[in-house]
């Protein structure tokens, strides 16, 4: 894993502009948006719905071509699919008609390699999916699917894993083993992680930074550093410094969402209401 | 937690927020798939086999009793014994339809596949091509089979072509609709690790079409089976629509009803067939 200089961020995103052409005119996804991410950090964006996330997630990945700006990985700009990029999507996204094996063995049959055997069975057992290789996507449950989709992200190495509401399907308990997962994984690979989410409590636990995007058209409204120090437990989530932080984050969310609107009735009406 | 859920900007109820197999595609055509021969306990089927004797031994009875006439309706007895007696001789014309509608299938099968995989990568081309085939689709085939008859003669070579163009547009239509079935997220996989288009096809495309081209090809086997019986009946000296207008001419109404037994029999077989493939290799969709 190459650190790089303290001035060549891992990822970089240069002014990210993405326009969609729809039938109904064009849209602005995305508006100079700017962002580093440096090694071996784990960065969540959060945002209000529809304000880009997922857009600046696929154009990071180099599945997305930028309207204009540019991502730079150590340095170099990326034009499409990068081997050193993985990606886990919404839903696991496994492919039914392959067993557990067959799907973590997909990236190397369209490289045209020889799966990594040692690694893979590493990945399995760190996600505790040993045994379950023969079984089918249908047969597991949507966490143990999403388990298998993170080990087909890492099986091929890559320095930089992007995760685009990898969890957002999933009920809360099981949400909270996986975001403790994956900060094991990251405590294991050091990974550089984007992580896009909807939950801001997820997005404290996990990140080193917080990046909150503006509504559409996206960019970078605010930054914050979660400053506690790893492995976390879930105990710091209950601390009056992350609710204060979870607060302001949904503050920018809100107020990036919507202009403020004059409360057209008297808010006393609601507050009057007595025990 | 931290009262983060009074915003329901961050209820997460997505559309599809099961974590599924990531697509719902439902099609009532699968349900082909689902509905079909399952394994039975033996008292289920003890409880079919009573009520077919009792069918079967009602209507033997019941004819036997009224004194219906064998030119009217035979005995089931009666139509089982011409099974038997007569098999050696109608053997044969099961092998000419057998010959006719595999090789009339197999033609309309691969170019009805093919042209669903090529159309479908072609928008445009589909939207131009889509009326035709639908043309094809719902005309009957054998209305042609006359004219073929005058250019091609009373061999084969008509009756092939009816199953064909009658197979062909059932496969292509099923087919091009699972070619269809585009999941973007998952083409994205495959593209993430660079796949070519090729692979995307063969990776991707192909299988997510699998289920539904098993649904045309069994429906283009029905109707190409349909349509080389109806052709034998038009015209030509052999097969077993042959042997219909033969039996129901000289009034060998037994015959004539183990011609028709075999034929149900070709169409469950048919039916079986593409039921156990679509068990064996689609059965993550069903």
């Amino acid at each position: 894993m190459n650190a790089g200089s303290a001035t060549t961020p891992k990822l970089g995103v240069q002014a990210a502009t993405k326009v969609y052409h729809t039938a109904s005119g064009d849209l602005l996804a995305l508006d100079r948006c700017s962002l580093d991410v440096h090694a071996n950090e784990i960065v969540s964006i959060v945002g209000p719905s529809g304000c880009g996330k997922t857009t600046l997630l696929w154009s990071m990945s180099g599945l997305h071509r930028l309207t204009s700006g540019g991502i730079k990985l150590d340095g170099k700009e990326i034009t499409g699919p990068h081997p050193d990029i993985g990606i886990v999507f919404q839903e696991a996204n496994l492919l039914p008609w392959r067993n557990l094996d067959a799907n973590i063995h997909f990236p190397f049959e369209i490289k045209g390699e020889k799966p990594d055997r040692a690694w893979i069975a590493h990945l399995i057992n760190r996600v505790g999916l040993d045994g379950f290789g023969g079984k089918f996507p249908r047969e597991l449950s949507g966490g143990m699917q999403q388990r298998a989709a993170i080990v087909r992200a890492l099986a091929l190495k890559p320095s930089v894993l992007l995760m685009d509401e990898p969890f957002g399907a999933l009920d809360s308990f099981t949400r909270e083993e996986m975001n403790r997962l994956v900060e094991e994984i990251w405590l294991d690979t050091k990974t550089t992680i984007v992580f896009i989410t909807h939950s801001i409590e997820e997005a404290i636990f996990l990140s080193d930074r917080v990046v909150v995007l503006s509504a559409r058209p996206g960019r970078v409204a605010r930054e914050y550093r979660v400053p506690f120090a790893r492995p976390r437990s879930l105990e710091i989530m209950a601390t009056k410094e992350v609710f204060d932080l979870t607060n302001k984050i949904k503050m920018d969310i809100v107020g990036a969402r919507s202009r403020p609107k004059a409360p057209d009735r008297p808010t006393a009406e609601i507050v009057r209401i007595r025990p | 937690m931290s009262g983060g859920d009074a915003i329901p900007e961050f209820s997460k109820t997505k559309a599809g927020a099961k974590a599924g197999d990531g697509h719902d595609v439902s099609l009532t055509n699968l349900s082909a798939f689902a509905s079909g021969p399952g394994i039975k306990s033996g008292k289920e089927v003890a409880a079919i086999l009573a009520v077919a004797v009792i069918i079967i031994g009602g209507i033997e009875l019941a004819l036997r009793l009224f004194h219906v006439p064998l030119y009217i309706m035979p005995p089931p007895s009666s139509i089982a014994y011409a099974l038997f007696d007569e098999f050696p001789l109608i053997a044969p014309h099961l092998g000419y339809t057998l010959v006719e509608l595999i090789s009339g299938f197999t033609i309309g099968a691969v170019i009805g596949l093919v042209m669903a995989a090529v159309i479908t990568q072609f928008p445009f081309a589909e939207k131009i091509v889509a009326p035709y085939i639908l043309l094809l689709v719902t005309t009957p085939m054998l209305a042609l089979v006359p004219l073929l008859i005058l250019r091609f003669g009373f061999g084969y070579t008509p009756r092939i072509i009816a199953v064909a163009l009658a197979a062909g547009p059932m496969v292509m239509i099923n087919a091009a609709t699972g070619f269809r079935r585009v999941d973007s997220a998952k083409i994205a996989l495959a593209r993430s690790y660079g796949a070519s288009t090729l692979q995307i096809f063969w990776k991707i495309r192909a299988p997510m079409a699998l289920p539904m081209i098993l649904v045309g090809l069994m429906i283009g086997a029905i109707f190409g089976l349909l349509t080389a019986v109806g052709a034998e009946m038009v015209g030509g000296g052999f097969g077993l629509g042959n042997r219909l207008t033969t039996y129901s001419s000289m009034i060998q109404m037994p015959q004539f009803f183990a011609v028709v037994l075999i034929l149900s029999t070709l169409g469950i077989l048919i039916y079986v067939l593409f039921f156990l493939i679509g068990k064996k290799w689609a059965s993550w969709e069903a």
